[in-house]
């Protein structure tokens, strides 16, 4: 059972949110082209280890968060509203 | 004589109260305290199974969950729960347990006739046969094989108990009550801590309660432990799994231990405990050795001979012969002399210890440097052969009824290893302990090695000092531990000892060392190929007590260190799990929550059959008496709609209250048309796509002011759109100063269709002009309806002249009533969703069958709302060439040619004459009251083109090919004159 | 090699089975190859056999990290089955099912596929029609398919509860011809095939980056040395990504984990592979008498091949919604295993941005059954340098040339297949 520290509503279970994606990659403005959207629809790193997500609240205050996890451990190491940054750690 | 094996007093027995149970039909005598097992040793029944395989005789082998033989099929009936093991079943008065896993009676089962034709079934023999020919696999082999394999029965019928989950947080969560566990509980609740203690026993102590003289301890412990209100004990309560981020998984017993639940109580509860620290205290599981008959009924295991002795008060047998490796199994011998039962011998393959010295002072006939190498008996063991270790030879024969085995001890590192944890490999137990912790986790006691219930206890204070410390506590003086001398637990190794017959790495699913080698020579080397490839270590013990020693013969086999073959990988569970209580309560009826809307007493009232839509539970139609069939009904209600009036309640649909100076730019972004240009009181059809230019969902959407909006969804994807929108907002547009609420269940509404609906809503609306100028189609204004404060919307989804009407959801039987009562003289109708999916139909609405995630805004017949300036989502991935290819099938109107002759959704569009390939498909069906007949629409390549042409409606899984002729899909009213009028 | 046969057993069960040999030789790696398959698994190993078998490449070698089998092969629900909906996708699976039918005597290995029939519940109008649709589909690509009422469910498989209380049972499509197979045997089997043929299966050899010149690829890099191919395929599902960043690009993946369970053994009690259409669930029983169960992702992604109490609780619940009498039975095991889950549910078999690098990818969590039929097309690939028409629509590129195989219409999330 992942674990995560909601900012707003402190630890909660992965069951209260819902995975939304990589959050690494970012929608294109107005002048995006097909191959800039593709990249943000489609293309992935996908990385075995540490990875920035979003994850929404769903069931509880439903902010929009990302979410600092590793993919092999699932160890929570961030949580930060939608407009900060977190730092993906080295490998 | 009622239980002839019965000591007269000792162990956690009450013996003055009986209890009856049968086992195979025949009645026995037990006492509470006893387990099955217990008390079918107590009454010297022997054979209790029959392995898997080979179907031979099996006896009780152990004392715990570790048991891999004596698997009953207990209780009747629906009740009847197969592969029960009988070591941890509490017996209770009038259990009733059966033998399983055998054709005849358990003394002669005639598949032990298998047992003859064991050189050819060795490991994975299956795999090199049964091939030819192809087509007698499921005719002939597959069915004998599943018919031979198996092991109970299941009732069949559905469970009649209810299960429970439940939820706990922790400071410190001690698993096991042994003294390790006992001692870290008391060390961690003295802080202060929140401490929850768990154990699979009803009794909690572990292996104090083999030691009538440690009593008192375990007493004064228990007793400070309920004297601290921060700690909660939870006997009968197997903790299953290690997840993530301490979270751990146990399954609590209620209601086990009698016949069947009491009311109101749930059979087992399922535990998910979210724990700071965790102290893993779960012991150790004593190892089988490898010798040709060891699994003859009456070998068994030494340490369970010792607690069915002291803590049950029964024989095991009445002369019994010890074989051990390490002195830590010598106390078996004691306590069964104690018992009253004779020791015929000691056989130990070391030369000397101090255990020897003690039991050759007690008078035991020790053989040293020997080993056991066969066992005589047929379902009952009579004798034992012993031999010096290595020697050839059948050896000397002793006559004994109970061999106790001892390899050593495997510390139960499974929920150390589910947690992340390495294990590490310690040369003197011979033994995997835990290594280095991955998460908040430490072990104590027997399962991290440390054996003797001093050293374990003193191990367990420290870890629970060490818990509580970690969780923020501050640790609290010592208290006194138990005083008890340790046996040393260190064997010497001898894993298997090598002779003619059978000698079992595996009992339940009778894996032989030989089948190990024979893993070896066809290259399935590793341990976990072997594993496969023999099925060693699969059945419902896991490999408890023989795992290690398969690695062990695979690590002789290749010529390398058991530390290097290794075990392979724990997971979930540490020991099998109830399928109910894991699902918990939310099952049956309440698999899934059902959702009314506010108007589903009104839809009772009027005998409405229902239809589910996701979780909602939303009317099909109203039958009446007269009606022929549910399609009179529901051609009765549309033609109200399209001649009268008709009523329907449409609040399942999503509804979002837009807010914010930025909130007609943000709809602009999310719907593929423009809604900044819509004035205040007025709504508009909307197209949203999906990023990858798909068409995501359709609805109505108003402007109530300024800067308020009030977004309407499908309802299938009301919630979807909602999590859409905020994720957009959240992720690609933080600067846009808007607010999202989901108001769907805040209002209700109800929509008023037909050529007299707006006499009807003016008899309920107050304060509205609702002529055409004032009030025309797509307008929308707050007003007052039947006396509480509405939303009016002329909007339409049948095609005729309606409004919907939109309250507060506490208000919608009384708007409806009204409404209704408005509309009598208009001879007005309640519509349910199969006249409203006819109505849209024939008007060539799309709905869900459409919308379903593969279609484009072309493919629709909508490729002009897309708005040619200004970005919106799905706007570039739209034009990719695959989503604008020419050739993609398009929405069309259908017709069966024999307006008698049915059409159905999912059947293909074929080419009269032509190759049979599908050109498309038919989305929705209805008949239709504007011209009677059965209609439908589809998506169809060149589809405008082939309007007025025939195809065939293809349907070969119900053998039917209907002409249908291509029309438009606005078969009514395709100038939208009847909704303006 | 001599091969295995009933004559054979008898034969050796007279002489203590002392005769039986490896089923695969454990070789050095050579330094060159004319084909590298990345990935020991049933993709991977069916690759090489039918690389030999039908194209008569026979100098190739499998390099697998671990140990053969023990990836996605070696951790799923063994069903196999062609009912799809997109003829893209049915006609590839219905390719895949005919080699099924008969691997057993194309691999001299008893495979135990089994075809017990595939039956997918439906509860209400729309899945009803849309069970129709798919089945038409089949149909008409000469895949067999047939619906079933109530009575027809009842019938193939008694003990599902058709009043479930909440969503009770309207019908089902049955796919007879579907059905489970023993997923270990699949890959020993098409190994110890292989390897007869000449293949090298090298396990513990872990490829740790591409020999990459003039935009083509040259050879690998691995524990074991160099090792040079003009052509290597990737068969790695749950772990393409980490080889394709190794060969420079990305591609449309994430990788997800999804759990499946088994019961403790039983006698015969579900003779069918059934689907819940209520809940995601599915289930059947395996020739030792495990009830074998799964449902949908955990919904995050991992390379942690072990999964989470809700997904499991959902599983179980549904589970005994579907067969109440399954409450008293026991969970034994459960596992998890990585997938490589793409945005629109379908796979990639195709060549990549890399000349001669080939990857059969992206199986979601459907790749089991797609075994033979994977390798087979992977083989032709290889082989051909282009796909064959099976396979052709199975590119990475279709999302850039927007030709989505979303079967479902779930749309362009990895999570949501």
């Amino acid at each position: 059972m992942l674990r995560i520290p909601c900012p707003h509503c402190g630890a909660r279970d992965e069951a209260e949110f819902a995975y939304r994606g990589d959050a690494t990659v970012t929608r294109p403005g107005p002048d995006g082209d097909i191959a800039a959207f593709h990249d943000y629809l489609y293309a992935r790193t996908n990385p075995r280890g540490w990875q920035v997500e979003w994850w929404q609240h769903s069931a509880g205050c439903r902010a929009f968060l990302k979410v600092l996890r590793h993919t092999v451990t699932h160890e929570v190491r961030a949580v930060a509203n939608a407009a900060e940054t977190l730092e993906v750690p080295p490998a | 004589m009622s239980q002839p094996h019965r000591r007269q007093a000792g162990g956690h027995i009450d013996r003055a109260r009986r209890l009856a149970f049968t086992f195979d039909g025949r009645r026995f005598e037990g006492h509470p305290g006893d387990t099955l097992a217990s008390a079918l040793l107590a009454n010297g029944v022997r054979l209790v199974g029959r392995s898997f395989k080979y179907h031979r005789p099996r006896g009780i082998f152990s004392a715990g969950v570790e048991e891999p033989n004596a698997l009953v099929e207990l209780r009747e009936g629906a009740r009847r729960e197969p592969n029960t093991r009988a070591t941890v079943v509490e017996l209770f008065d009038g259990l009733v347990a059966g033998s399983q896993n055998r054709r005849g009676s358990l003394a002669f089962d005639w598949m032990a006739a298998a047992g003859l034709l064991a050189p050819w079934l060795g490991a994975g023999f299956y795999y090199k046969t049964f091939m030819w020919p192809a087509a007698w696999w499921e005719r002939v082999y597959e069915p004998m094989i599943r018919r031979a394999a198996g092991l109970g029965h299941a009732s069949g019928m559905p469970d009649p108990d209810r299960y429970e989950a439940a939820h706990a947080h922790c400071d410190v969560l001690v698993v096991g009550a042994g003294p390790a566990g006992l001692a870290a509980a008391r060390a961690a609740g003295a802080t202060g801590a929140r401490v929850i203690l768990a154990d699979q026993d009803v009794l909690l102590g572990g292996d104090l309660l083999n030691e009538p003289g440690l009593e008192a301890w375990r007493h004064e412990t228990l007793s400070a432990i309920a004297g601290m209100p921060e700690v909660t004990v939870m006997p009968r309560t197997t903790v299953f799994g290690f997840y993530d981020q301490g979270v751990l998984g146990a399954v609590e017993r209620v209601a086990d231990h009698v016949p069947e639940p009491p009311p109101h109580t749930p059979r087992q509860r399922a535990w998910t405990i979210r724990a700071r620290e965790v102290v893993l205290a779960t012991g150790a599981h004593e190892r089988l050795i490898a010798f040709p008959g060891n699994d003859r009924p009456g070998v068994m295991l030494a340490g369970a001979a010792r607690g069915y002795a002291r803590r049950h008060g029964v024989r095991a047998g009445e002369s019994a012969v010890l074989f051990a490796t390490h002195d830590g199994a010598y106390d078996a011998a004691f306590a069964m002399a104690e018992a009253g039962a004779r020791i015929v011998a000691i056989v130990d393959p070391r030369q000397d210890s101090a255990a020897m010295q003690r039991a050759r002072e007690a008078g035991f006939d020790i053989r040293t440097g020997s080993e056991v190498c066969g066992t005589v008996g047929l379902t009952a063991l009579r004798g034992v052969s012993v031999r010096g270790v290595g020697a050839a030879g059948r050896g000397d024969a002793f006559a004994a009824d109970l061999l106790m085995v001892s390899g050593g001890w495997n510390p139960a590192v499974h929920l150390a290893s589910m947690s992340g944890a390495p294990l590490a490999w310690d040369e003197a137990l011979l033994a995997f302990v835990p290594g280095a912790p991955v998460q908040r986790e430490r072990s104590a006691g027997a399962c991290r090695g440390v054996h003797g219930i001093g050293a374990a206890a003193a191990d367990g204070a420290a870890a629970g000092h060490a818990a509580a410390e970690a969780a923020g506590f501050v640790a609290m003086p010592a208290f006194p531990l138990p005083d008890a001398p340790a046996a040393d637990c260190r064997p010497c190794e001898l894993w298997e000892v090598k002779g003619r017959g059978k000698a079992f790495v595996d009992l339940q699913d009778d894996v032989t060392a030989a089948d190990i080698r024979l893993a070896h020579r066809e290259g399935f080397s590793h341990i976990e190929h072997a594993k496969r490839y023999t099925t060693h270590a699969m059945g419902t013990d896991q490999g408890k007590t023989g795992g290690i020693v398969g690695a062990a013969v695979l690590a002789e086999a290749r010529g390398e260190p058991v530390s290097r073959v290794g075990l392979p990988r724990f997971r979930p569970y540490a020991a099998p799990i109830a399928w109910g209580a894991m699902a918990g309560e939310g099952v049956g009826k309440h698999f899934q929550p059902t959702r009314r809307t506010a108007l589903h007493g009104v839809h009772e009232a009027l005998g409405a059959a229902w239809l589910d839509a996701g979780i909602w539970k939303r009317p099909a139609y109203y039958p009446r008496p007269a009606d022929a069939d549910a399609w009179a009904s529901v051609l009765r209600e549309a033609r109200a709609v399209r001649e009268r009036v008709g009523i329907c309640d449409v609040s399942t649909l999503g509804k979002i209250m837009v807010e914010g100076p930025d909130a007609a730019t943000f709809l602009d972004r999310v719907y593929a048309n423009t809604f900044s240009t819509l004035p205040i009181g007025r709504a508009r059809y909307g197209l949203m796509l999906r990023d990858d230019g798909i068409v995501f969902d359709d609805g109505t959407t108003s402007r109530i002011g300024p800067e308020s909006w009030f977004v309407t969804t499908t309802t299938a994807q009301a919630g979807p759109v909602m999590q859409h929108l905020e994720f957009h907002l959240a992720s690609a547009w933080p600067d846009l100063d808007v607010s999202l609420a989901s108001v769907t269940d805040q209002w209700a509404a109800i929509a008023i269709a037909g050529p007299r609906a707006r006499e009807v809503v003016a008899a309920v609306v107050q304060g509205l002009d609702l002529s055409n100028e004032a009030f025309p189609f797509m307008a929308v204004a707050d007003c007052t309806a039947a006396g509480v404060p509405a939303r009016l919307f002329r909007i339409s989804f049948s095609g005729e002249l309606a409004y919907e009407i939109a309250m507060p959801a506490g208000y919608a039987t009384h708007v409806w009533q009204a409404a209704m009562e408005a509309g009598a003289t208009h001879g007005i109708e309640p519509y349910g969703m199969e006249a409203l999916g006819l109505l849209r139909i024939e008007k060539g609405h799309v709905a869900g069958p459409e919308l379903n995630g593969q279609t484009t805004a072309q493919d629709l017949g909508l490729g002009r709302m897309l708005k040619k300036k200004g970005d919106f989502i799905g706007r570039v991935l739209a034009q990719r060439p695959g989503l604008t290819d020419p050739s993609r099938p398009r929405l069309v109107g259908l017709r069966s040619v024999d307006p008698a002759r049915q059409i159905r959704v999912g059947s293909h569009l074929v080419l009269p004459g032509g190759d049979g390939r599908s050109q498309g498909w038919i989305t929705s069906v209805t008949r239709s009251v504007v011209e009677p007949g059965w209609i439908g629409l589809g998506m169809l390549r060149e589809g405008e083109a082939r309007i007025g042409s025939e195809v065939l409606a293809a349907n070969p899984l119900m053998g039917e090919e209907v002409p249908v002729r291509v029309v438009s899909a606005h078969m009514h009213d395709p100038e939208n004159i009847r909704v303006r009028a | 090699m001599a091969g295995y046969s009933g004559f054979r057993i008898l034969l050796e069960g007279l002489r203590g089975n002392s005769g039986w040999h490896q089923a695969w030789r454990k070789p050095e790696p050579s330094p060159t190859y004319d084909v590298i398959v990345v990935g020991g698994g049933g993709h991977g190993l069916a690759t090489a056999f039918y690389l030999a078998e039908v194209h008569g490449i026979r100098n190739v070698a499998v390099l697998e990290r671990g140990l053969i089998g023990q990836g996605n092969t070696g951790r799923n629900t063994t069903i196999v089955r062609s009912n799809y909906l997109l003829p893209e996708n049915n006609n590839f699976y219905e390719h895949s099912l005919k080699l099924w039918e008969g691997l057993e005597q194309s691999l001299g290995y008893n495979v135990m596929m089994s075809q017990r029939g595939v039956i997918n519940l439906f509860h209400n109008d729309a899945q009803r029609n849309a069970a129709i649709r798919r089945g038409n589909s089949m149909r008409l690509n000469g895949i067999d398919a047939e619906i079933l009422d109530r009575e027809g469910v009842k019938a193939m498989c008694p003990i599902v509860d058709l009043d479930n209380g909440r969503y009770p049972v309207m019908g089902g499509l049955m796919q007879r011809r579907g059905g489970t197979a023993r997923h270990d045997a699949v890959a020993w089997g098409f190994a110890h095939a292989a390897d007869a043929r000449g293949v090298d299966i090298i396990e513990h050899c872990e490829v740790t980056g591409m020999i990459l010149a003039g935009g083509a690829i040259q050879g690998v890099r691995t524990t074991r040395g160099e090792i040079r191919a003009p052509k290597v395929g990737l068969a790695v599902a749950g772990h393409t990504s980490t080889l394709t960043e190794m060969a420079g690009f990305r591609v449309p993946i994430e990788t997800h984990l999804l759990q499946a369970f088994v019961s403790e053994a039983l006698k015969p009690l579900i003779d069918c592979v059934v689907t819940f259409g209520a809940g995601h669930f599915y289930i059947s029983q395996s020739d030792k008498g495990g009830l074998v169960f799964g449902g949908g992702l955990d919904g995050y992604p991992s390379y942690g091949q072990r999964g989470t109490l809700p997904e499991a609780e959902h599983v179980y619940a549904a589970g005994v919604s579907m067969i109440p009498a399954l409450g008293r039975l026991r969970g034994l095991r459960s596992w998890a295993g990585v997938m490589d889950m793409t945005p629109d549910g379908s796979p990639y078999i195709c060549r990549t941005p890399l000349r001669g690098l080939y990857m059969t990818a992206g199986w979601c969590y459907g790749g089991f059954k797609a075994t033979p039929g994977s390798g087979w097309c992977h083989a032709w690939t290889i082989a051909k340098d282009e796909p064959h028409r099976l396979n052709a629509a199975f590119t990475l590129d279709r999302f850039r040339e927007g030709r989505m195989l979303d079967e479902r219409g779930n749309g362009p999330f990895f999570w949501a297949q």
